[in-house]
């Protein structure tokens, strides 16, 4: 005879009990808490977009683009503003791609790393998180006072560039850390100097991140209020811009201009404005988005 | 595979403008460096395992160097005298300062903060350490081959070309490419898909690639540092093949973690181990066949042996 088989010992068991259920529990009730947590700011931010939509929807037509500012609600349009807008910011990006690029640059490719490049660093971290506020007081200070240029738009670009700098700086220097080392040292390998690695290499691996930092913090300019508020962009502007040195106002600080009406009809205004803001800027997101996914390939 | 061309002449070390690369222009040349006399007597019999001197014609000669990271020594007065078109072996435990001695030969280690080196490397009777030797003007005559393949994001074509380019090359560019391909024994593979990207390519044609990118240059000398480590046996069988074909022209010396490897590809060896303090040392060095089979030192022995530690 075979020999008896052996007593059963405990039967093993493969579904959770004791210890690992609790764990498992508390595991799948952290998915619906997360979830919760992230639902909560976009259901703020849809509410808030339907909510400026039934208000405004109606008056974003082609008038509204057209018209100059009016005491006349129905007649009061963009125009001045978005003109306003374009200058400004046109004048920014031309400013802020070659500082802000070439002072990652420096920063990340040339830069001796010694103490004042420290705090250079340190400071740019902490200037990119300065009140815009203080920007503005800052350019009043030295752009429409000291250097003498008035509320113009000289004064808006350069204080909107300042405020920006600091993003696009760390944005850019971000991208270029994320070049591989064995990159550059494969190049300089080759004989190549220095500068010749950075432009063949460095600025080519880069790019992507760089254009998305310029446009994330080009969104942000585009829709500041207070530091333009600030430096005396809250103008009455019935014509078009035709030179740096004009007063002018720009989109968002219309928009800040008709909420302080006590008018009805001007917060309708207001309402399609902001209809008009959030799309410029969100085509700015898009687009960096859009940009940054056809780098990566 | 016809090699066609051999490396340049290398005479001047110092900055010159890029557009006009002839020979012809300023030669002030950096102060010669004496030989010294240790190094000299060959034939006494009883020379330490680390003063062996090969009997070729010396590419490059090291000559009491010292490395420090910081103040951090990393290299305990080496000396070693690498000989022409020939494959040099550096071998021993990781930390011992083998590929920092790799790195010092083309100056690469200029690029690490803190760095420092003493004593001299000669080339050509100069010194590369001397004042006013422009390391760029050094690397593009000893190249270098990294560890992990690191070819650049771009065509294969513009890997090969962009040494060159960026070192005034004005000839025909897609000759310039066949025939890098060709000595990296790449061609083949590669010549109906230029274009591509150099990342596309697998882990042993990257690195022939690599290579191929560093003879684009027409080096004299190559550094390998440790070129096979990410690579399958059969990739790693192709690179030692072709280092015996590139042998016939240009002066290699190899940094490597595998014994065998050191033993099939290389001429002479050279043995380093890390002092008590951390900083390396030439324990042996000698013809590759007297290292595997007859090694002088214990120490070298225990190493090629695995009784290591």
């Amino acid at each position: 005879m075979a020999t008896a088989p052996a007593p059963a010992a405990t039967e093993t068991r493969l579904q959770a009990t004791g210890g690992v259920a609790r764990r498992q529990r508390l595991s799948r009730w952290s998915r619906y808490i997360f979830l919760g947590t992230s639902l909560l700011g976009v259901v703020a931010l849809v509410a808030l977009g339907v909510d400026t939509l039934i208000n405004g929807a109606g008056r974003v037509t082609p008038d509204f683009f057209t018209s100059y500012p009016s005491r006349f609600a129905d007649q009061a349009g963009l125009r001045s503003s978005i003109i306003g807008s374009i200058w400004v910011l046109s004048m920014t990006m031309v400013l802020v791609v070659p500082i802000g690029l070439g002072t990652a640059v420096w920063i990340e490719e040339f830069a001796p790393r010694n103490a004042l490049v420290g705090i250079v660093k340190l400071n740019l971290a902490n200037l990119a998180g300065v009140p815009s506020i203080i920007y503005g007081i800052l350019g009043l200070a030295v752009f429409v006072r000291f250097l003498s240029f008035g509320p113009s738009i000289l004064a808006g670009a350069l204080t909107l560039f300042l405020m920006i700098l600091p993003m696009t700086v760390i944005a850019a220097q971000e991208a270029i850390r994320q070049v591989p080392d064995s990159i550059r040292q494969g190049s300089l390998a080759l004989g190549a100097s220095k500068w010749q690695t950075v432009w063949g290499h460095v600025l080519p691996g880069a790019l992507p991140g760089m254009i998305t930092g310029v446009i994330l913090a080009m969104a942000r300019a585009a829709g500041e209020t207070a530091a333009l508020v600030m430096i005396g962009a809250f103008a009455f502007i019935a014509y078009d811009n035709t030179s740096v040195r004009d007063n002018f106002t720009v989109i968002p600080v219309q928009i800040y201009n008709w909420t302080t009406r006590p008018q009805e009809a001007f917060r309708e205004n207001a309402a399609a404005g902001i209809i008009v803001l959030m799309s410029i800027v969100l085509t700015f997101n898009i687009a960096a988005a859009i940009l940054r996914e056809r780098f990566r390939r | 595979m016809a090699i066609m061309n051999g490396p340049t002449d290398p005479t001047t070390l110092e900055v010159r403008p890029r557009q006009e690369r002839t020979m012809a222009d300023i030669r002030t040349r950096v102060p010669e460096v004496t030989p010294r006399p240790h190094l000299a007597d060959q034939s006494s019999g009883d020379r330490k395992p680390n003063e062996y001197v090969p009997p070729e014609p010396a590419a490059l000669t090291v000559r009491d160097l010292r490395f420090y990271y910081g103040s951090k020594q990393a290299l305990r007065d080496v000396n070693l005298q690498f000989p022409e078109k020939k494959i040099t072996a550096l071998i021993g435990p990781s930390g011992c300062g083998k590929s920092t001695l790799l790195r010092c030969l083309n100056r690469m280690n200029d690029l690490i903060e803190g760095a420092r080196v003493e004593g001299e490397i000669e080339y050509h009777g100069l010194n590369l350490y001397e004042r006013g030797v422009d390391p760029v003007e050094v690397r593009r005559r000893i190249g270098m081959v990294f560890q992990k393949p690191n070819p650049f994001p771009k065509s294969i074509q513009d890997n090969v070309t962009f040494g060159a380019k960026v070192n005034g090359f004005r000839g025909d560019l897609d000759a310039l490419v066949e025939r890098s391909l060709r000595q990296a024994a790449l061609w083949e593979e590669v010549k109906g898909d230029l274009k591509k990207s150099g990342l596309a390519l697998s882990g042993g044609q990257q690195q022939r690639l690599c290579i191929a990118r560093a003879l684009a240059v027409e080096p004299e000398i190559i550094l390998m540092d440790e070129p096979c480590s990410a690579l399958d046996p059969i990739a790693t069988l192709k690179i030692e093949e072709l280092m015996r074909e590139l042998a016939e022209h240009y002066t290699i010396i190899i940094v490597t973690h595998n014994m065998q490897q050191a033993a099939r590809v290389s001429d002479y060896t050279a043995f380093l181990l890390a002092g008590e303090d951390g900083a390396g040392e030439v324990v042996e060095y000698g013809p590759t066949d007297e290292i595997f089979t007859n090694p002088r030192d214990k120490r070298t022995e225990d190493y090629i042996t695995g009784r290591f530690g």
